[in-house]
């Protein structure tokens, strides 16, 4: 049925963006335009006890300045992700509101002037005055008093995972791995930053807002407000990057629609780089303890894994460490325990493959600790643990293909010619290693109904619409994929139409759901239309197709088609012809799909499988990667170069949080260490390696009517925990912190030439 | 940022009048130090003198194998620059291990000498730090410091000098010409960049309104083997964590002549005078190289989260001593 549907289509937008024919949220022209900026705490907590805005207000270009004094209270929104589709404040706090401090940055001021550099020199000349109290910004300090919550993660998932009995699990086991790691917290860093520009025309609000779900901040703003969201359009065709970071709605987008008010005029409100570190979340700092219990062919008996990490004053948030680790293989015993420290930190938030890249991380350093230790090779340790079922519920996978993408992995990585001997290969000052790792990312169906709506034209021509928007996942191109296969009409003749919350509803393309979601409503509704134009051509005389069975018609270019090798079959004729027989302008219908229930009797995991082969410096402990071998199994692949792009960019983002991305709260003062990106590395070109990528398309029948999964995060998972045991095969040495640097590496290399002296 | 004046000058006594006349304002080059720093609020100079149109962008070839750099010539030109390669391959390997392209397209050679600590601190605006306001304190000493320095730190500051050019012109004895209101003078490069001592926020000895015009390289033939070997975490665009720049001369199995400069470790490039004497006349072997590293490194002075820059440098002299003799003449 395939035109469009798995070709590798280069991006439909891809000519806007270059030439910069694309708007982004930073770039709309509007008459009368004011510019923001914010002022941030510069304690960690206390309160405030004056804002002296004089001289603020005196300097030139100043419009107005909003504080916890002239600020218009807002309403209590709880947490909720933004998936499930409703309102989603990245925190149950809203700041600007009164003169306690929670976390250092917190605005405390909303100045607003002329140009974008009156704006930020005013808000330079605001005078804070504080009173502050101690402030607990670390594990360390916070360890005595961590509390176990109930929910987590904006409470759709429980504190504790638990199955079976871990004490019996130990108890017979042959054999039993503990391993203890530490975590730096993360940063998104998007290359666009947050940025909002807000409009009023009486009651009615526009917002321009760089997101991950226009209907979120729609639906956001207007409870905050208490507006109706009829009154408030959200119109966001590109955003440049998310990551998670614009996952949640955070207060910048309120604070901004406020500021419009007060001053009468449109407002456009740019976090600054610097406050990007405290403007939308993070992945929190965090420890994980994890003890495997096997038997001596490696079958695992138990797994216990704990994790403690850093919350913030008003949300019992942690990134989920125990949705796939206790998923991916068949061990009767499980225990996964959530520890929370309550501390001076914005609510931490999706943060690229949240909480699983970490969880998994740590199971598969700890997979590869049981391998060594019982000398089984680590890929045939992961087939011997493999589970058609998830052991959580019993329940079949609706696809699986992890022992495809181990195999097939292991196969075009070269796996074979591995010798499990450590520190075996030199090149060189380098010493050469290879790690694996298995991975999964959940397939969760909390979202809403999604639509979509097609209008098919005479000529043959189509406009697809539906409320999403484009953040460089490559979405919009395979929707119009799916559309045009959908239709049975040529790519070309499809214009897809997004970005506009007076659209038909789409979810926030987050967790990876993206391109499952909002690709079912589009097919529904393309092939809705399809369905009605075969039905009249069916039941008119004068149709070549009349009296067909519609099911054996198919429809490519525009022209229905009766399949098989039957006496009637027959070139039909095209939609064109049909329309005009029937003087119809046009053809439209709405689309709609509703997930299965949260129930639904299948494990749902989208599955991987990831190969490294690093170098480490024999002498200076510097790691360079060289190879990185991806296999996936996402489900059915709409468009393979899109997918390989978002897969190679989680794989290189795994990589990042192994060797570069950390950032470490100073405890003295409450703010993070780094807040540039000269200081918060990612990786440059150099950095990168030979990355491939191997898709495996498995057949899913509950997915949505195309039984698609998602590329967005799973790429991220087992990227780092490869590398790591990369580096233990290089090396003999086992991280256990990320990110892996040179001094933890420098006490464990063969004592240097300096020291062979 | 705030409100500033701009003024441009077309040659250098101009530029140091206008600079002279006003105490807070500054002259601007390359401005890919300066002018971040305004806008962190860590500069507040209430003029900008803007220098590119001075014709100090040269880099020529001196009688007897020496050069001299133009104050505003790029890093990417000097880079380039035949002479350069040929004569001083550390100068152009330092160059090209700095910054990004296209930093260092923009940013000019008498800027580079003149740029700023990386110090997290520093840059912050906020924080208690010496050399950003005296008399403060330091926030690294008990702070986060894993990129600070080891050697000639003092207790008021601890900021590493970020510069790569500077560690090859350092080992290369290169003189700093400048004009300034008392006219004309010549500081050798070692006495250029100042340690912090108890006046962290003095960097260099230069009066206000003084200009660097030129920087020379004396003839030095043993560079024509140097290098410049860089380690970080990241392969590109990301300041060291240690650097050397090196060379080294080798007589009949003996070491007849060393340079020898780290990046990266110190308060300011650092000459490694201790393991050059340590190792003149010695059999150019590894054991030489080691001892000569320990013998430099024995002044560090770490702090908890740097104290790895002592093996990791020790390290790293021997590697670049080793690279430069084949592995060590045997």
């Amino acid at each position: 049925m395939s035109a469009a549907i798995g070709q590798e289509i280069s991006r439909v937008d891809g000519p806007v963006k270059v030439t910069g024919a694309a708007r982004y949220s930073g770039e709309i022209a509007l008459p009368g335009l004011a510019y923001a900026a914010l002022v941030g705490a510069g304690i960690a907590s206390g309160r405030v006890t004056a804002i002296d805005t004089a001289e603020a207000e005196g300097a030139e270009g100043v419009a107005g300045i909003l504080t916890h004094y002239t600020m218009p209270m807002v309403n209590h929104v709880p947490l909720l992700p933004s998936l499930l589709g409703g309102p989603a404040p990245g925190e149950t706090f809203f700041p600007v509101q009164d003169d306690v401090i929670h976390y250092a940055g917190q605005p405390v001021a909303i100045v607003v002037a002329d140009s974008l550099e009156q704006a930020q020199h005013a808000a330079t000349l605001v005078q804070v005055s504080y009173a502050e109290t101690a402030s607990v910004t670390t594990i360390g300090q916070g360890r005595a008093d961590a509390y176990e919550p109930d929910r987590i993660f904006g409470g759709v998932m429980p504190g504790r995972t638990e199955r079976g009995n871990v004490q019996d699990g130990f108890a017979a086991a042959d054999l039993r791995i503990d391993a203890a790691f530490r975590f730096a917290a993360n940063h998104h860093n998007a290359l666009e930053a947050l940025t909002t520009t807000a409009a009023w025309d009486g009651g009615q609000l526009t917002l321009y807002d760089s997101c991950q779900g226009i209907k979120a901040v729609q639906l956001t703003v207007a409870a905050l407000l208490g507006m109706s969201p009829s009154r408030i359009r959200v119109l966001t065709r590109f955003v440049g990057g998310a990551f998670g970071s614009k996952a949640m709605v955070w207060p910048h987008v309120t604070l901004t629609a406020l500021a419009a008010q007060h001053v009468r005029r449109p407002v456009r409100l740019a976090v600054t780089r610097e406050q990007m570190f405290t403007s939308c979340g993070h992945r929190e700092e965090q420890e994980q303890h994890i003890e495997l219990g096997a038997a001596r062919d490696g079958r695992l008996t138990a797994i216990r894994h704990h994790k403690i990490s850093v919350t913030s004053p008003f949300d019992d948030w942690a990134e989920p460490a125990f949705g796939v680790a206790s998923q991916l293989y068949a061990c009767p015993n499980y225990q996964g325990i959530h520890r929370l420290v309550r501390g001076n930190t914005m609510t931490p938030t999706f943060t690229r493959g949240p909480g699983e890249a970490l969880g998994v991380f740590t199971l598969e350093c700890a997979m590869d600790e049981l391998a060594r230790q019982l000398g089984i090779d680590p890929v045939e340790l992961r087939l011997r643990n493999i589970t058609d079922a998830d052991p959580n519920t019993g329940h079949p996978w609706s696809s699986s293909g992890l022992r495809e993408c181990l195999e097939r992995g292991a196969a075009r990585f070269g796996w074979a010619r591995r010798s499990p001997r450590l520190r075996s290969q030199r090149e060189g000052n380098w010493l050469i290693g290879t790690g694996m790792a298995a991975a999964g990312y959940p397939v969760a169906f909390f979202m809403r109904t999604q639509r979509a709506r097609a209008h098919l034209y005479a000529d043959g021509t189509a406009v697809v619409a539906t409320a999403a928007q484009e953040f460089g996942t490559g979405m919009v191109t395979v929707l119009t994929q799916v559309a045009a296969d959908g239709l049975g009409i040529d790519l070309r003749n499809v214009r897809l139409e997004f970005g506009d919350t007076d659209l038909p509803t789409a979810g926030s393309p987050v967790g990876s759901n993206g391109a499952m979601m909002v690709s079912a409503a589009v097919h529904n509704a393309a092939t809705a239309v399809r369905d009605q134009l075969i039905a009249l051509a069916v039941s008119d005389t004068q149709s070549p197709l009349h009296g067909a069975d519609p099911a054996r018609i198919i429809v490519a270019g525009g022209r229905m088609t009766l399949a098989g090798d039957g006496k009637d079959a027959n070139g039909g004729e095209t939609y064109a012809s049909l329309m005009q027989r029937h003087v119809m302008n046009d053809a439209e219908a709405i689309g709609s799909w509703d997930p299965p229930p949260l129930d639904t009797p299948y494990g749902l995991l989208t599955f991987g499988a990831q190969f490294a082969r690093v170098a480490v410096d024999a002498d200076l402990g510097i790691i360079r990667v060289l190879h990185m071998t991806g296999a996936f199994a996402p489900g059915r692949v709409l468009n393979p170069k899109t997918a390989r792009s978002q897969l190679m960019g989680g794989m290189l983002w795994g990589m990042s949080q192994a060797l570069l991305e950390g950032n470490w709260m100073d405890p003295r003062t409450g703010r993070w260490a780094s807040a540039s990106l000269g200081d918060y590395l990612v990786p440059v070109n150099a950095d990168a390696p030979k990355v491939d990528v191997e898709l495996i398309e498995v057949e899913d029948p509950v997915t949505g009517p195309l039984g698609v999964k998602g590329v967005g995060e799973i790429g991220q998972v087992g990227s780092a925990a490869a590398i790591a045991n990369a580096v233990y095969h290089a090396t003999g040495y086992r991280p256990r912190e990320l990110p892996i640097a040179a001094e933890h590496l420098l006490p464990h290399l063969p004592p240097g030439p300096a020291a062979e002296a | 940022m705030r409100p500033l004046g701009y003024a441009r000058a077309a040659d250098a006594d101009t530029a140091i009048a206008m600079v002279l006349a006003r105490p807070d304002s500054a002259f601007l080059a390359g401005g890919t130090t300066e002018v971040d720093l305004m806008r962190q609020d860590v500069l507040r100079p209430g003029l900008l003198v803007d220098i590119n149109d001075l014709p100090l962008t040269g880099v020529d070839d001196l009688p007897g194998g020496g050069l001299l750099i133009g104050a505003l010539a790029r890093m990417s030109d000097v880079a380039r620059s035949a002479g350069v390669v040929a004569r001083f391959p550390v100068i152009s390997q330092a160059l090209l291990a700095g910054a990004s392209a296209q930093l260092r397209n923009m940013a000019s050679m008498g800027g580079n000498l003149c740029q700023r600590v990386r110090c997290s601190y520093f840059r912050d605006a906020t924080s208690p730090c010496n050399k950003r306001e005296p008399g403060t304190g330091c926030a690294a000493l008990d702070g986060f410091h894993r990129g600070h320095a080891i050697l000639g730190i003092s207790g008021t500051c601890i900021a590493t000098h970020p510069s790569d050019v500077a560690v090859a012109l350092v080992a290369l004895n290169a003189v700093v010409h400048t004009r300034g209101p008392g006219g004309d003078r010549a500081i050798g490069i070692d006495d250029f960049f100042l340690l912090p001592g108890d006046t962290p926020e003095r960097e260099h000895p230069l009066q206000h309104a003084e200009l660097i015009t030129a920087i020379e390289v004396p003839a030095a033939p043993i560079a024509r083997r140097s290098v410049y070997l860089k380690f970080r975490d990241r392969q590109s665009y990301e300041f060291a964590l240690v650097s050397v720049a090196a060379a080294v001369d080798v007589a009949n199995g003996a070491v007849a002549g060393v340079r020898l400069a780290l990046g990266g470790v110190g308060t300011k490039p650092w000459r490694a005078r201790r393991a050059e004497h340590s190792l003149l006349g010695r059999p150019a072997i590894q054991a030489s190289f080691a001892e000569a590293a320990g013998q430099e490194l024995a002044l560090a002075t770490p702090r908890p989260m740097n104290a790895f820059k002592v093996e990791l440098a020790r390290r790293a002299i021997v590697r670049a001593l080793m690279t430069l003799t084949n592995g060590g003449a045997r």
